[in-house]
């Protein structure tokens, strides 16, 4: 994999740009002047088209064996992959053109080719897969593949063409490589095209549709009959032609492929796709290559299952696409085999890919467990993913395997299962996840069960979705599709940028938002991204390149400023380029001048990181500095509390000792190279001692500052050091620091001038910083920013209840905004011995873009490393400093709201003192006018902040979605866990003014509308009895308890107040992996342990543990060892090394090391989950039936709570009649 | 007694007293008649190493508002044990302990001999000794350097038990804590921030939170120890504080192009006041307060820190163009007279070669006794030798230095006192003898003097307030007593009691012998205290004229003349020196100000008003010595007429010390005789006025500027500016030019101020 990321890396540009290229061609072609736009259009219109291909090869393939050829395949493609990449490219740009634009039909014809799109896309793949997911969609998909379609089209027809005339190469392969299969074929195609699905359409398509779709297909009818014809021709031209469009086009790409151009197309493309394919494949493991393939085979299959979809609902009629694609298939493959002579690898690749995609789809099969294997064997590859559509879509009834018929339907779902919304109605149907068999038509029949006593197992399982995503997951997620949500958090994958910028970057809760207001009002999908500027990235993923675009800075749009970007026309020869978001036209500087190709594309495109990637960093000139004056490099200034409290705890201790080695750690870029972080020290009770800590004294110097009315930094020059030049003196401070406070009386603390104080400190050296402020207690001693204790139980449930969570005084709201001026960011730790009033002492840090860390009772022993190592990384990871986010977006939407840690002077410059790489940002978008399905809607997440080594830099973050005229669309494109991580920061910020019912009221009502919205317009018509939730939404109940039923909307008796306004804070800045698994922990079970491979966790309820097992659970906070009172002997050896229960030791903190691989594979896997989240989580041993048990069972959130909240099954017969309410 | 000198000579050794006149008029009309208004110098600690103090307390007059001190001029029975007190007449029985007095058994206080006498008071705790440094770390790093070696080395020369703190000051104000080991720690105070006293010793920990009622708990036990963390022993913290210093850093802020330094010195010296006064009130202490520049910032700033706006001057000063002079002034007043009240003394050196400030900033040390001394830089000889002699001993090996003295003033009745001119406050105390007439810092009986060396003279002016129809009895005599408490260096407290008497005079009948009993040198500086004390409130010109119109007066009512003729005109010889110690005050820095910046004329007065007589003579008119081969070493005239080529002078101004070599000498010089064995008589002509000049300088406080001159160098404007101008270019051709060397000026010689003085002297319409 790495290998083939490389390549795309260096030729990334290369091969987002053969997507753009095509696309523009087409525009070119065309003639269009949308065209342009098209650019996204198309990009997004080859993933989408290839997913519908994806799932309906899959299908047909059923066949295992083609699995094998899959492999060899995938040996094929790592060589052709290279092969192809490097010739290709040279050679065939100028056919691309016409090609593509033909091929767009063709393309979509090829879908059954689609494969080929496979491997042109390894990052697609995962866009198959999402794809796929759109599926149940399948119909939808088949719709979804028309946006695709249009852009897919070309795409696919690229890609096809690519495999064959160019093996060479897979970018360019897609221009290339369609244009001369195309050539020829791929203008005629386009007419063929259309004509194809006409015919599709008259055909069997429509018909299928329409009875399936009964919600979801009408769409796509409806679309298709409109869109079809003209679609297909403007499809090619402008992909956007409209979600629509692409979707006759799926269905259309069977037939015309078959028919027209595939025979043609059809070999090259094999060729080309297997070929290119391999490459994708290549880096991964040949296993997961497969494993990934299968998505490819979704995507086949999507074709048909697109087909399908249509036919979902009546089983027998996706059947019927079935056949229909099949053949396209099949023909293909006869097809292929020619081309196959031609080259070896080809052939076999060609083959491959519908074996491919039956094998892959039998891989996954089984890595997705039972569930699968029970639906249609065929699918088990797919059955991952079906069961999850189907899950989600059910709530409770399943329509299994009998869905089967449509098993291709399950397969376009399982593209779907993760997105699948509106496919996922009638999939629920037929499919259920856990693969229990009922009856498919027996929708109501699940309904009744339900009523009579709900199996825990037939509603949607959160586990069942997350390992279904796992399965399909295993090729590298591809942003350059417009459109496609990407895996969830909870899957591992990989990304490459191709023009969007990475979901570990941005997430959106939904990657097709309707085109109107009103749309988006009806179904009250709140549209937001969740943005992680700062994001690291996994070791294998390549960092934002830096562009500097000289003394004159970035290049950006005359009006709208935003900044170069792939969304960028140019036009003019390459003289001005048309802004995508504000349709301005401005001069491009003389330096910066490039000729364009023959497609409107700048000649330098794919060698500069701004015209091809979705995110990079400018370099900015002294105009984007504060004061016109380049930064200096920042400080971290070290502020300890050093009262009676805080050294009875000894946290002035730990403190003090682990700094002497944590200064070596400072944050820098180059690790190469020293830290440029000056530190400083101040201490304090109610007076600041500030430490003088120049290389050149032989002691350090204390300084009493006693005016804390008043605060000032008493010295400069060697306050802020430089560590390495001061060690010494340092180290002797820190010695020094817990001997002379040994003794101290003091129990008094002041607060607001502690803050003052680095502020001060850092404004005198003219830099910004950050300031690790160690506290412990309520600041009563006198000076600003005092405190009185207001914790008030009483207050709890009252209409006053929100004044809690308000700060107590306005001191800090205006320090903080000093503060933030300064680029002064503030991480606070807090070790209370009772009420410190987090919400008052919270607000500086919170709105510095700074964390605040609370250790209540604090005890050395024990939360020693918990504190250190969260201390650790906070100090040691990156950040930046003085920042300003912009969130710009296409004319049409506009951020509205905004959510995290940071401040707002106006309303759209987000400023944060300090930025570090675990915060989030969450933007809420609203429409201020119609968008445009064509143009898609564009964002662009500008930041301007200075490196931890003083580098003034502008990160840009490019996201493309799709906008829909359909409700389907979009809740088939949507992501539930980050609409979660919206909807709890909504929440939590609600409370702060309205009484916390209300709040919950207003979010249980919100969500009930977004399902009845679903249920009233895209899901076929059925008892009002049954619930019907979308498919990638079949958990917002589930989840939407876990927020409602949390400490901080529903607290139980024993939360103090400080721990809701902690978390409430602490939510607001997460991102959604892992405020996902804060809501909804991972729950594993310990029985056996494998080396490579995590258990499958279970669900957070007591009904899965069993008394003879142990279980570990996460929630990013805490983490439990549960282990059961009747547990195995031999498990207690392996864990704890002793037989017996009851010597158990409830109060480890850390299991004790044994020699034996259970227990190294056990605390590697704490080791794992510890690493991946950015605080550290103690580790509790719960021991079944002990007292401690009552807070482990906390977190069982599937189960009703003690505090009152519901359970799962409660709360989703709550939903159920809101939601019926609402209907009738 | 021979001669009215040698009195004079015996009564100022003896009671370190000077009156202006020793035969008093009888009454208040004659006495206003004398135009010289009956005053003295008193130097209350005139060393007096054949004094040896008693050890027992003094007896008291008993009337409440006398409490005057038994002395020799009490009518004293021996029989009945009784004395009469010769100020309010009251009889007194003597205590117990003096039972077996008898005229053979009489104890000193009764002696004639020991008209001043020194008690030790055993009464009460001893406190030590305070040195507390304020130190200015905005410097030159050389001149840093230069300062804490010579603070390193004062502490050598403290008593070990003395206790010592330091605060420095730049842009923030550092208390230092001493006692700290490991870590030097300090508590910072911004430098722009006024704050109360209360509130500094709350912030130095100093009071207990138990006064805003938090907890209440060991007040008293803390407070101790608090004020011992930033005022140590010396014994103890020698080493720390060695330390200390040697790593004191220059002020690390940032100064930009253009901009002086910002320096605190307001704040500093309000920390240093408040954390004394929190700690040890009514202690003796010294607050040494070293400064390189000008307060810039904060209360008591005298400039803004923006270099293009200049200091003022006395130009701006009559502009009343001088910004913070008014503010910065009153702050430092307010400042002084907490000082004083808490007895503590502020010393101000001030090394700069700019003005730092000191004329907002004299009150201080004016108010408090402390020292000003200004050179250019820290690191002279001038600043090192002078603070070393802060510390110089006495024949006892005692500090010449005391603490907290307060004078008293008794008078009998015929007598009220006016005030007193010197470093010292009132304390507002009324009395009987306290007169409604005030001369200088008057309206009562007691003085405040914090800080005190056996040089210290205040000029002290009384009223006769005997009526023209109430004639004294013949024989009568008039008595002042001083008395004067003070914490000796060593610790021990002490009272000295001067008693002073003179004899009654009738102004008609005895007016020769008033006028013989003239002392003109006296009169001279006291009158020219009167002079300087008016001068800092008045304009100069008006004090001139005041000065001249009493000098014509004087002559008038004591020169024999002819009316209307100025060459009759006579002056006997007790009042022959008078006029021309009025000329050389006239030209004198005291009240002239042009060629001197504000800070100088300020320094000059300040030292004008303290020193005895000896050395206030000297600043009035310098002395000239001439050295030649024509004979011994001899004063010459203070006149140009002097300055001769095959002469080497040598004048003593008290604040320079000048070497001149006439044009020939300076000529040998260069040629380099003295290096030849065969002029070793010109070697050792050159080494004779350095010999003599070494020999004042070993005395002299504050340190001279030293100046090696010679004709034509530049640096002989020090002594073309002090003679009498008998040569200028306007007569010099009528002069000759053989007889010395032209002065380039317009001012008046002697000998034209002779002429007019005489002039009007003598004519009735004046």
């Amino acid at each position: 994999m790495n290998v083939n990321q490389h390549t795309p890396m260096a030729s990334p540009y290369g091969q987002p740009q053969p997507g753009y290229g095509q696309p523009g061609y087409a525009p070119l072609d065309g003639g269009y002047p949308a065209p342009y736009a098209p650019y996204n259009g198309p990009t997004s219109a080859y993933q989408p088209g290839a997913p519908p291909q994806g799932p309906v090869r899959g299908p047909p393939v059923s066949g295992a064996p083609p699995v094998s050829a899959p492999q060899q395949y995938n040996q094929y493609s790592h060589s052709q992959g290279e092969m192809q990449n490097g010739p290709p490219p040279m050679t065939q740009a100028p056919p691309r053109p016409a090609v593509s634009q033909s091929y767009n039909p063709a393309g979509m014809n090829m879908t059954g080719p689609p494969h080929p799109s496979y491997p042109q896309h390894y990052g697609p793949p995962p866009t198959m897969q999402q794809v796929t997911n759109q599926m149940t969609g399948m119909q939808i998909n088949s719709g979804p593949p028309t946006p695709a379609g249009p852009g897919y089209a070309p795409p696919n027809s690229s890609q096809p063409p690519v495999s064959t005339a160019y093996t060479a190469a897979p970018p360019t392969s897609y221009a290339q490589g369609p244009p001369p299969a195309s050539s020829a074929p791929t203008q005629p195609p386009p007419p063929s095209g259309p004509a194809a699905p006409q015919q599709y359409y008259g055909g069997p398509s429509p018909p299928s549709q329409q009875p399936f779709n009964s919600s979801l297909p009408p769409t796509s009818q409806q679309q298709f009959t409109p869109a079809p014809p003209p679609s297909q021709q403007t499809f090619p031209p402008s992909s956007y032609s409209g979600p629509m469009p692409p979707a006759s086009q799926a269905p259309a790409p069977p037939v015309s492929q078959p028919q027209q151009s595939f025979p043609p197309p059809a070999q090259p493309t094999f060729s080309a796709p297997p070929a290119s394919q391999p490459p994708a494949f290549a880096p991964g493991p040949p296993l997961q290559n497969q494993g990934s393939f299968p998505p490819r085979g979704p995507p086949p299959s999507s074709q048909p299952g697109s087909f399908p979809p249509p036919g979902p609902p009546p089983t027998s009629l996706s059947s019927g696409p079935y056949p229909g694609q099949m053949p396209p298939q099949q023909h293909p493959p006869p097809s292929q085999p020619s081309p196959y002579h031609s080259g070896p690898p080809p052939p076999g690749v060609q083959m491959p890919p519908t074996s491919m995609a039956q094998s892959n789809h039998l891989p996954p099969g089984p890595p997705g467990p039972p569930g699968p294997m029970q639906q249609p064997p065929p699918q088990p590859g797919m059955p991952g993913g079906f069961p999850p559509q189907q899950n989600g879509a059910f709530g409770q009834v399943r329509g299994p395997q009998p869905g089967y018929a449509g098993p291709y339907p399950g397969q376009p779902n399982y593209g779907a299962p993760a997105p699948a919304p509106a496919p996922a109605a009638p999939a629920q149907k037929r499919l259920d996840p856990d693969a229990i068999p009922s009856p498919q038509a027996s929708d109501m029949p699940a309904v009744q069960k339900s009523r009579h006593r709900i199996d825990p197992d037939a509603i949607p399982s959160p586990i069942q979705v997350i390992e279904d995503d796992r399965a399909k997951s295993t090729e590298p997620f591809t942003t350059g599709v417009r459109g496609q949500a990407p895996p969830l958090v909870t899957t591992n994958f990989q990304v490459k940028d191709q023009g969007n910028a990475s979901p570990r970057f941005i997430r959106c809760t939904a990657y097709n938002i309707p085109c109107t207001a009103d749309m988006a009002k009806q179904s009250q999908v709140p549209l937001a991204a969740v943005i992680k500027p700062l994001a690291t990235l996994p070791p294998d993923e390549i960092p934002p390149y830096l562009v500097d675009h000289g003394e004159s800075g970035p290049i950006r749009c005359n009006r709208c400023k935003a900044y170069m970007c792939p969304y960028m026309q140019f036009i003019e020869g390459g003289r001005r380029f048309q802004c995508g978001f504000c349709s301005c036209v401005t001069e491009v500087p003389p330096h910066y001048f490039q000729h364009l190709d023959h497609t409107g594309k700048r000649m330098d495109c794919y060698d500069r990181p701004e015209l091809s990637l979705g995110s990079y960093e400018f370099l900015a000139t002294v105009d984007y500095c504060k004061n016109n004056k380049l930064p200096q490099p920042p400080a971290f200034i070290f502020l300890i509390d050093v009262s009676y409290n805080a050294v009875k705890s000894g946290m002035v201790n730990i403190v003090c000792e682990e700094l002497k080695t944590l200064l070596d750690y400072l944050p820098r870029e180059n690790p190469e190279m020293d830290s440029v972080v000056r530190v400083g020290f101040v201490t304090y009770n109610k007076v600041m001692h500030f430490y003088n800590v120049k290389s050149s004294l032989a002691q350090p110097q204390m300084l009493v500052v006693s005016d804390v009315s008043d605060m000032f930094v008493p010295l400069l020059d060697g306050f802020l050091v430089n560590v390495n030049e001061s060690r010494q003196v340092i180290e002797s401070l820190l010695d020094q620091i817990p001997e002379m406070f040994a003794d101290t009386r003091e129990t008094e603390t002041v607060f607001g001038p502690v803050i003052q104080a680095g502020l001060e400190a850092l404004k005198a050296a003219d830099c910004a910083g950050k300031l690790f402020v160690f506290h412990t207690s309520l600041p009563i001693a006198e000076a600003p920013g005092k405190l009185k204790n207001r914790e008030d139980k009483k207050l709890i449930g009252t209409d006053k209840e929100k004044s809690l969570f308000q700060p107590q005084v306005g001191f800090y709201n205006t320090l903080a905004k000093e503060c933030v001026a300064q680029g002064c960011c503030v991480d606070l730790f807090l070790f209370p011995n009772g009420y410190v009033d987090v919400a008052t002492l919270g607000v500086v840090p919170v709105s510095t873009g700074g964390s605040v860390y609370k250790y209540t009772y604090f005890q050395a022993q024990s939360d020693r490393e918990r504190f250190l190592n969260d201390l650790r990384r906070d100090v040691q990871k990156l950040v930046g400093f003085d920042a300003v986010m912009r969130v710009r977006t296409s004319t049409g939407v506009r951020a509205t709201d905004f959510f995290g840690s940071f401040f707002m002077s106006n309303t759209t410059d987000v400023e944060l003192a300090g930025l570090d790489c675990d915060k989030a940002i969450t933007v809420e978008l609203k429409h201020d006018d119609k968008l445009s399905e064509e143009t898609g809607a564009l964002m662009q997440c500008a930041v301007l902040y200075t490196s931890c080594s003083g580098q003034r830099r502008l990160r840009v973050h490019n996201m493309a979605v799709n906008c829909c005229s359909q409700l389907a669309d979009l809740y088939r494109n949507c992501e539930t866990d980050t609409i979660i991580n919206f909807f709890s920061k909504y929440a939590f910020r609600g409370i702060l003014n309205s009484p916390t019912k209300a709040v919950r009221d207003t979010l249980i009502n919100q969500c009930a509308q977004i399902l009845a919205c679903y249920r009233k317009n895209c899901a076929s018509p059925s008892s009002a009895g049954q619930l019907i939730l979308p498919e990638c939404m079949k958990l917002l109940p589930v989840y939407l308890n876990c927020v409602l039923k949390g400490d901080v909307l529903l607290p139980g008796a024993d939360v103090s107040l400080d721990d809701r306004a902690y978390l409430r804070q602490l939510i607001s800045c997460m991102d959604v992996s892992e405020s996902h698994v804060f809501f909804y922990p991972r729950l594993l079970p310990l029985t056996k342990l494998e080396s490579d491979s995590l258990p499958v966790a279970v669900r957070d309820s007591e009904e899965r543990l069993s008394k003879g097992g142990v279980y570990l659970l996460e929630t990013g906070l805490h983490l439990f060892l549960w282990v059961g009172a009747s547990v195995q002997q031999e498990l207690l050896l392996n864990i704890f090394g002793t037989p017996s229960f009851s010597q158990i030791d409830p109060s480890m903190t850390s299991l004790p090391v044994l020699d034996n691989p259970f227990s190294q594979r056990l605390r590697e896997i704490i080791d794992s989950f510890r690493a991946e989240r950015s605080r550290y989580m103690k580790l509790m041993v719960v021991k079944q039936e002990d007292k401690t048990e009552l807070i482990f069972r906390h977190f069982l959130v599937e189960d009703k709570s003690a505090s009152g909240g519901a359970s799962y099954v409660d709360f989703l017969c709550h939903m159920h009649k809101e939601i019926r309410q609402l209907l009738s | 007694m021979s001669t009215y000198q040698e009195f004079i000579q015996q009564n100022e050794d003896r009671d370190g007293v000077r009156f202006s006149w020793n035969l008093w008029p009888s009454s208040r009309l004659e006495a206003t008649r004398l135009v010289v208004p009956v005053s003295c110098l008193f130097t209350p600690l005139k060393e007096r190493p054949d004094l040896p103090p008693v050890q027992y307390e003094p007896v008291l007059c008993s009337r409440a508002n006398c409490k005057a001190v038994l002395n020799p001029l009490c009518q004293v029975d021996f029989r009945a044990k009784i004395w009469a007190c010769n100020f309010c007449f009251q009889r007194n029985p003597f205590p117990p302990s003096y039972a077996g007095i008898s005229e053979v058994n009489q104890p000193a206080e009764l002696m004639p001999q020991f008209s001043t006498i020194e008690y030790i008071v055993q009464r009460g705790p001893t406190a030590p000794l305070i040195f507390l440094y304020v130190v200015d770390t905005c410097l030159e790093e050389e001149d840093l350097q230069a300062l804490k070696e010579s603070l390193q080395m004062s502490l050598s020369l403290l008593p070990p038990n003395a206790l010592v703190g330091l605060i420095t000051f730049g842009r923030m104000v550092q208390v230092h804590e001493l006692s700290c080991e490991g870590i030097a720690k300090s508590y910072v105070f911004r430098g722009t921030k006024d704050l109360t006293s209360k509130q500094i010793q709350e912030m130095l920990g100093l009071t207990k939170p138990g006064a805003t009622a938090q907890q209440g708990r060991q007040p008293v036990p803390q407070e101790a120890a608090a004020s011992c963390k930033f005022l140590q022993p010396v014994h103890r913290v020698d080493m720390n504080l060695t330390d200390l210093l040697g790593e004191l850093q220059r002020d690390p802020w940032p100064v930009t192009q253009g901009k002086r330094p910002l320096r605190s010195t307001g704040v500093a010296l309000s920390v240093a006041v408040g954390l004394l006064e929190g700690t040890y009130p009514n202690t003796g202490a010294r607050v040494m307060l070293f400064i390189g520049g000008p307060p810039t910032q904060g209360p008591g700033m005298v400039v803004g820190d923006e270099l293009k706006t200049p200091i003022r001057s006395w130009h701006d000063i009559q502009k009343d163009n001088a910004r913070h002079l008014k503010k910065a002034t009153k702050y430092y007043e307010a400042m002084a007279n907490r000082s004083a009240v808490n007895g503590h003394c502020i010393d101000i050196y001030a090394c700069a070669l700019d003005q730092t400030g000191l004329l907002e900033m004299k009150c201080l040390s004016n108010l408090t006794g402390g020292h000003i001394v200004m050179g250019d830089s820290f690191n002279t000889s001038l600043f090192k030798q002078t603070f070393q002699r802060v510390f110089s001993k006495d024949y006892n090996g005692d500090f010449r230095m005391a603490f907290g003295g307060v004078m008293e003033v008794k008078t009998s009745r015929e007598l009220k006192v006016c005030g007193a001119i010197g470093p010292c406050v009132s304390l507002n105390s009324k009395g009987p003898c306290v007169s409604e007439n005030e001369m200088g810092v008057g309206g009562t009986s007691q003085w405040k003097m914090c800080n005190l060396n056996p040089s210290s003279t205040l000029g002290m002016f009384f009223e006769i307030v005997n009526q023209h129809n109430a004639p004294v009895p013949q024989g009568g005599r008039g008595v002042i007593q001083f008395i004067t408490q003070y914490q000796h260096s060593n610790t021990q407290r002490r009272i000295r009691v001067s008693t002073i008497a003179r004899n009654w005079a009738d102004a008609q009948s005895q007016i020769q012998h008033i006028e013989s009993s003239f002392d003109q040198e006296a009169a001279a500086v006291l009158m020219a205290r009167l002079g300087v004390f008016r001068a800092e409130s008045e304009e100069g010109p008006d004090v001139l004229r005041w000065l001249d119109r009493q000098l014509i007066r004087l002559c008038q009512k004591f020169g024999q003349f002819n009316k209307e003729d100025p060459t009759s005109f006579r002056l006997s010889e007790s009042l022959s020196l008078y006029p021309q110690f009025m000329f050389h005050l006239r030209r004198s820095p005291f009240l002239q100000v042009f060629n001197n910046s504000p800070d100088e004329s300020s320094y000059y007065r300040h030292h004008f008003v303290r020193q005895d007589l000896t050395q206030s003579l000297i600043m009035i008119q310098p002395i000239l010595y001439s050295y030649s081969f024509h004979g011994p070493p001899e004063p010459v005239l203070l006149d140009s007429s002097s300055i001769l080529p095959d002469r080497i002078l040598l004048m003593d101004t008290f604040f320079q010390l000048v070497i001149f070599h006439g044009e020939t000498i300076a000529q040998w010089r260069k040629a380099g005789y003295q290096e030849m064995a065969e002029y070793e008589n010109f070697k050792q002509l050159l080494q004779a006025p350095l010999d003599d000049a070494q020999e004042i300088l070993q005395t002299r406080f504050p340190m001279p500027r030293y100046i090696d001159t010679e004709h034509g160098g530049s640096q002989a404007r020090f002594l073309l500016s002090k003679v009498n101008p008998s040569q200028t270019h306007n007569n010099l051709y009528t002069w000759g030019q053989e007889t010395g060397a032209p002065i380039l000026t317009d001012d008046v010689s002697l000998q034209v101020f002779m002429d007019h003085l005489k002039k009007l002297a003598v004519s009735s319409s004046a």
